[in-house]
């Protein structure tokens, strides 16, 4: 039997959600590692193999220039690398100090400011290396984590939609609540893939999963500001979990300059 | 062996998040401990100034992956109080069926898979599955268990999506929680026969005259509601907090520290304060489960935590099923209105590695202010360090390798979560050479 394929796991910044979905798949995990070397996953194991490796996972973003180095080291380890969740996908929620000065927020959390050490942006792993695959969500699913291991693992592309949280709205039977209820929801330029939990519960969906391919977030907005939605509401409202993702940075820029 | 020794670990392991520690001994002397914390900072705090109040619990969610529950009760409360608005008695029967499934899930979590291989031999959950298939198994199970009661209730179990400011969005449907019942059924009988497996386990002697703090309630085991007590005697109202704890920065030390005042001494909480402190208010099977234990309790050893954990996993299975057997309407209204309007709010509960306290500022503008969140592991960290001062001694007498792993063990009896440190200081330590960021 050929060598079984070695997979590492890497955490940048981040709140260790994604890497936990791998142990959160109870049905699988033992399967998965009967069948995946897990050389590097510190999260969960003290043994490290050496690299290179052939998976490598990569969750959180780049916030420090340490990990700006960091993150082409593992790039070299690595032959397919994968970032997994909305943080090293789209930069995350950290990247919400984009819009911001950092220097203000480090004296507002920080007692002695001179010891941080961070960057002033917090960015995606493809701003900085070349990413094979990107798997979307905050947190991602733990299903299309499997699938995405076990198409690795047989040497396919794996499965995973890119059409909008609409459809999945539909194929569940859930009652638009955009168009029922007046609620400004982000589903139709959100990549599905959570299964549409958010309208399930009679609230919007708030972009977990980044903007769709060819999404028109600003159309979007254009849409609910005429619906009398206030814009600033609608800018945090894309400055959630992906706001550095280029489609929703740009709608919510617009929609907050328009708004000064 | 030589003089002067170095235990260090460069990246902890089976933790959430990212750290690293280094003792420094001269004989059988501690000369230096350090838990260096290199996880990059993470605003929580400053990006909270601005947002609306109902983003709150999505955004503190994702302070950490793995307790996300604790982070959003925590802020809801705080807020709730700021409004002063009031949840039903429905509401917070159900608030609190969240965190048990939160509870199961994490505490399975470490006990079986990132800190039972510490007392087994082996380096992971993953390879003592090979010896123990059955055991990890079963852990798994009641783990899943535990992530579908978030399911059910939140929408998903990793960040919630159901929690908000005076409630729920949507009260879970009384056909979907009852349909939980036989596998938690299953998983209370199964919690039992782990606090057992994991009684027996060999528990290195380190007692420690711990200041146990806690949140208490008068008849029920601490989730999300009571005062902050403490072994000490201290009891007092979660608003008064600040008066009795502060984040300090310690000359011997690279981070920032919780301490109690007025002495400025560590404490610790967690499950084995909780049991420490709210020992009458556990279920009676848990105290069943404490009694077929055979360790006395309160206990000292924080090596035993992991039989607490277990302790309180049969406390939370039987707790739910309790709650799911007497709900059997949905309540008419899932959460409580309210008006945006300043004010201030401040709360803690218990997270499952311990009490996380959140304080909150609305602004008249209706958007939050000002936000301060206190996570557990920043509380711990002062004990960590202390209690590694008192137990390398003990281990000195063995060789580096074994050593080191020795006190990464009673790391892990903390359960710490690095990543959840909102606010974990990197401080430079002046030994006349670079600091090293990670």
């Amino acid at each position: 039997m050929a060598a079984k394929p070695k997979l590492a796991v890497y955490k940048f910044a981040s709140c260790d959600g994604c890497q936990l979905s791998l142990l959160d798949a109870e049905d699988e995990l033992l399967a998965v590692a009967d069948v995946v070397e897990i050389a590097y996953f510190l999260e969960a194991r003290t043994a490290v193999q050496e690299g290179p490796y052939d998976v490598g996972l990569v969750e959180g973003s780049i916030t420090t220039k340490h990990d700006v180095e960091r993150i082409k080291e593992v790039r070299k380890q690595c032959r397919f690398l994968v970032t997994i969740g909305a943080c090293a996908t789209a930069g995350g929620i950290q990247a919400l100090r984009n819009w911001r000065d950092v220097n203000d927020f480090i004296s507002h959390v920080y007692a002695h400011p001179e010891y941080i050490n961070t960057l002033k942006t917090s960015t995606p792993v493809a701003e900085h290396v070349f990413v094979d695959f990107e798997l979307r969500g905050c947190p991602i699913n733990k299903k299309q984590l499997v699938e995405l291991v076990a198409a690795l693992v047989h040497g396919r592309k794996p499965r995973v939609p890119t059409y909008s949280v609409c459809v999945e709205c539909k194929r569940r039977d859930t009652v638009c609540v955009a168009v029922a209820r007046g609620i400004a929801c982000l589903g139709p330029v959100t990549q599905a893939g959570c299964g549409a939990i958010c309208p399930s519960y009679y609230r919007e969906c708030f972009g977990c999963y980044g903007p769709k391919e060819n999404a028109n977030s600003m159309s979007l907005g254009q849409h609910y500001l005429a619906a009398g939605k206030p814009s600033m509401q609608l800018v945090r409202l894309l400055r959630n979990f992906n706001g550095h993702a280029a489609d929703f940075a740009t709608a919510s820029t617009a929609l907050e300059t328009a708004n000064k | 062996m030589p003089a002067n020794r170095t235990f260090e670990v460069k990246a902890l392991s089976r933790v959430e998040g990212e750290g690293a520690l280094y003792v420094k001994l001269n004989g059988n002397e501690v000369e230096h401990v350090e838990l260096n914390i290199y996880e990059p900072p993470r605003f929580f705090e400053s990006f909270l100034r601005g947002r609306s109040i109902h983003e709150v619990p999505d955004i503190t969610a994702r302070i950490c992956g793995i307790c996300p529950v604790a982070y959003q009760m925590s802020a809801c409360h705080a807020l709730e109080k700021a409004l002063g608005i009031k949840t039903s008695p429905e509401i917070r029967t159900l608030r609190r069926l969240l965190y048990c499934g939160e509870w199961i899930e994490s505490h399975v979590l470490h006990m079986f898979l990132l800190h039972a291989p510490d007392f087994l031999g082996y380096e992971s959950g993953i390879s003592m599955a090979g010896d123990h298939r059955e055991v990890v198994e079963k852990a798994l199970r009641m783990k899943k268990i535990g992530n579908e009661l978030l399911e059910v209730l939140g929408g998903r179990a990793i960040h919630p999506i159901n929690v908000t400011v005076g409630g729920f969005y949507r009260a879970p449907s009384v056909s979907a929680l009852k349909l939980m019942l036989p596998d938690l059924e299953w998983g209370l009988g199964a919690a039992h026969e782990m606090v057992d497996l994991v009684s027996t386990f060999e528990f290195p002697d380190l007692e420690v005259d711990y200041e146990c703090v806690a949140v208490k309630h008068p008849t029920e085991y601490p989730m999300n509601e009571g005062n902050v007590a403490s072994t000490s005697g201290l009891n007092i109202p979660p608003e008064h907090y600040e008066k009795h704890f502060e984040e300090r920065h310690m000359p011997q030390s690279t981070a920032l520290h919780s301490v109690k005042l007025p002495e400025g001494k560590p404490y610790l909480v967690g499950p084995l304060s909780r049991i420490n402190l709210c020992f009458d208010q556990l279920t009676a099977e848990a105290k069943r489960a404490a009694e077929r234990s055979r360790i006395e309790w309160p206990s000292r050893n924080n090596f035993k935590s992991i039989v607490a954990r277990g302790i309180e996993t049969v406390d939370a299975f039987e707790e739910a099923i309790g709650i799911i057997k007497s709900y059997h309407a949905e309540p008419a209204q899932s959460r409580v209105a309210y008006t945006p309007k300043p004010g201030s709010g401040c709360h803690a509960t218990e997270a499952p590695r311990g009490l996380i306290w959140h304080r909150y500022r609305i602004g008249d503008d209706g958007l939050i202010a000002e936000a301060k969140i206190v996570p557990p592991t920043s509380q711990n960290q002062g004990q960590i360090e202390s209690d590694l001062r008192a137990y390398v001694p003990k281990v000195a007498s063995f060789d580096d390798a074994v050593a080191t792993h020795k006190c990464e063990h009673m790391i892990r009896n903390y359960d710490p979560c690095i990543s959840c440190s909102t606010h974990f200081l990197k401080v430079k330590i002046d030994r006349g050479e670079p600091v090293t960021t990670g």
